[in-house]
């Protein structure tokens, strides 16, 4: 195969850096010493990173959208894993339409899934409140963790089950000594991306959060469209930090090409 | 296997999948439902919603030509996002490919790992590098000669497209990188080998090959655009209305849901046909690619 040419080079340069750049000055600005938006010229300073301890709301919320990524996620994968299992290994009729009817979420418009929420709690009563938040999170998560538990159930090797069968393990005991920890790695892989799901989206977020279960991304969001100051660079420094985190945790256990490749065709 | 073991078999997988279908159906069918019915009620500004059957909000929307341009703005934004990703992520997926195994993980992380970045901070990036008119990337094109007068990217289309292709890239490069990863790279040699400048290369081997990668790349981008609301609501402001940060106003400043629900569900059926139109054409057009 023929080499990159220089012209190809410098396209990839420019398009790298663009790439990079919105979210390398975010968190440059965040280290400013300064009390207006600028590039931290004059040496870095955690000024903005103290004055988060300031604003109780952005604490809170991220208290919030830390334990509704951490919860919905287990919980929408302690639906997901039975489902996965079936789809994985039986071939049934209706099959390919729960398959398709379990990663629809991806299909359908955040904003659409936001209305449809609103107007769903609201008539149940629920309206602004955490379970509600946490129902819509599991649904929004679900085809993420359902993937990856998929792919891992779909490559696993089957003969150590029969064995455990042939030493007379069933049902409870099998799944939780021999098939669990077998699909493990898919599993913790589909809680963290669901996690980041969850604990990145704003746009079903926004409908549904009411003053006091507003989640990070709400809080800035609403926080953006009245100013913009270092402060929200220094918030969204620490969501970058905590997706980052959650980014090495999925790289370790499962490999981050394997996930974002698998996430392309669903992108749809 | 015994007729016991096989009754069991076709049991078992319903009851694995039951609790999920219940979820599914009483928390994303139904309130799917509910909101198309929503479409069709009325409303008040004193009366609050009145559940009947009428087509106020639909007429509402196919006569003023509010909602006409506001549309027409929401599908142009989305239309020149999708080519704009398409014009640079293909060649970036093609120049990637061809690297050498170290940097291509590299810089295939780099490229897609913005993809699970927030996408509220990756906005506010472009809000701070346009910051004005005299933002970075103005004073940078004015330094290179490239324009003279700053453009304005905030509170413009403009600005919309550029934060948004941005945003979407990673599903573009991502969907052509797997289209080549199909691609047998001995043709190339074959076509070079027969006497083929890189032009005709490009364009007679790897742009037909590459081509499915595109297009299905090209519809998860509009789709996505399309229904975009944080980009457009921040780089776009309280004026330039799309679908979504329309919707999003009537259902929480203005509170006229019903309205707000037929937005949201013309562009949830308007994204739909598109996508399952364009995804068939691509099929037929492309089957031999997808056998």
């Amino acid at each position: 195969m023929r080499r990159n040419g220089p012209l190809a080079l410098i396209f990839h340069t420019i398009f790298v850096i663009v790439m990079v750049a919105p979210i390398l000055v975010v968190c440059l600005v965040a280290f400013t010493p300064e009390g207006f938006l600028s590039l931290p010229t004059n040496g870095f300073s955690l000024r903005w990173f103290r004055t988060i301890a300031n604003y109780p709301e952005f604490i809170h919320a991220f208290w919030v959208s830390l334990g509704l990524g951490a919860l919905s996620s287990f919980v929408a994968l302690l639906f997901a894993v039975p489902a996965a299992l079936a789809i994985a290994r039986y071939r049934f009729r209706g099959r390919d339409a729960l398959a398709a009817l379990f990663l629809s979420p991806l299909m359908i418009p955040h904003v659409v899934l936001g209305i449809a929420f609103l107007r769903f709690f609201t008539s149940a009563g629920l309206g602004g409140s955490f379970a509600a938040l946490i129902i819509a999170h599991v649904i929004i998560v679900f085809p993420f963790a359902l993937r990856l538990t998929l792919a891992a159930a779909t490559g696993m090797d089957r003969t150590v089950e029969m064995a455990a069968v042939s030493l007379g393990a069933g049902g409870w005991t099998l799944f939780r000594r021999v098939t669990l920890p077998l699909i493990l790695p898919g599993v913790i892989s589909g809680w963290a991306l669901a996690f980041i799901q969850s604990f990145d989206d704003l746009t079903m977020t926004v409908f549904l959060a009411a003053p006091g279960t507003e989640t990070l991304p709400v809080r800035m969001f609403l926080y953006i469209q009245d100013n913009i100051d270092p402060l929200v660079t220094s918030v969204s420094a620490c969501v970058i930090a905590v997706t980052m985190t959650a980014l090495i945790l999925l790289d370790r256990f499962y490999g981050l090409d394997r996930v974002l490749a698998g996430k392309g065709d669903t992108g749809r | 296997m015994s007729a016991a073991a096989e009754e069991r078999g076709a049991r078992a997988p319903w009851a694995l999948t039951a609790p999920a279908l219940m979820l599914f159906v009483g928390v994303l069918l139904i309130p799917l439902a509910m909101t198309v019915m929503l479409s069709f009620h009325d409303w008040g500004q004193y009366k609050g919603i009145e559940p009947v059957f009428i087509l106020k909000n639909w007429r509402e929307i196919a006569t003023d030509p509010y909602y006409a341009e506001m549309f027409w703005r929401t599908f142009r934004i989305a239309i020149l996002t999708t080519l704009l990703t398409a014009l640079l992520g293909a060649p970036e997926a093609y120049i990637l490919n061809r690297m050498s195994g170290r940097w291509k993980s590299f810089f295939l992380l780099v490229i897609l790992g913005p993809l699970l970045i927030s996408v509220v901070a990756r906005t506010l990036g472009w809000a701070l590098l346009f910051g004005g008119n005299n933002g970075l990337v103005n004073k940078l094109l004015m330094s290179l000669g490239a324009i003279r007068s700053p453009i304005p990217f905030m509170f413009t289309e403009t600005g919309m497209v550029v934060a948004l292709a941005h945003v979407m890239m990673p599903f573009m490069v991502l969907s052509v990188w797997a289209a080549l990863q199909r691609l047998d790279p001995q043709i190339e040699n074959a076509a070079m080998s027969l006497g083929a400048g890189p032009v005709t290369i490009i364009r007679r081997i790897i742009m037909p090959q590459i081509m499915p990668g595109v297009l299905s790349g090209a519809i998860i981008v509009f789709s996505l655009s399309a229904s975009a609301f944080a980009t457009p609501a921040i780089i776009g402001g309280r004026r330039l209305k799309v679908a979504a940060t329309l919707a999003y106003d009537e259902f929480l400043n203005t509170l006229n849901w019903p309205l707000g629900a037929a937005v949201a569900t013309l562009l949830l059926v308007a994204l739909v046909l598109i996508v399952v139109g364009s995804n068939a054409l691509i099929e037929r057009r492309y089957a031999e690619v997808f056998r």
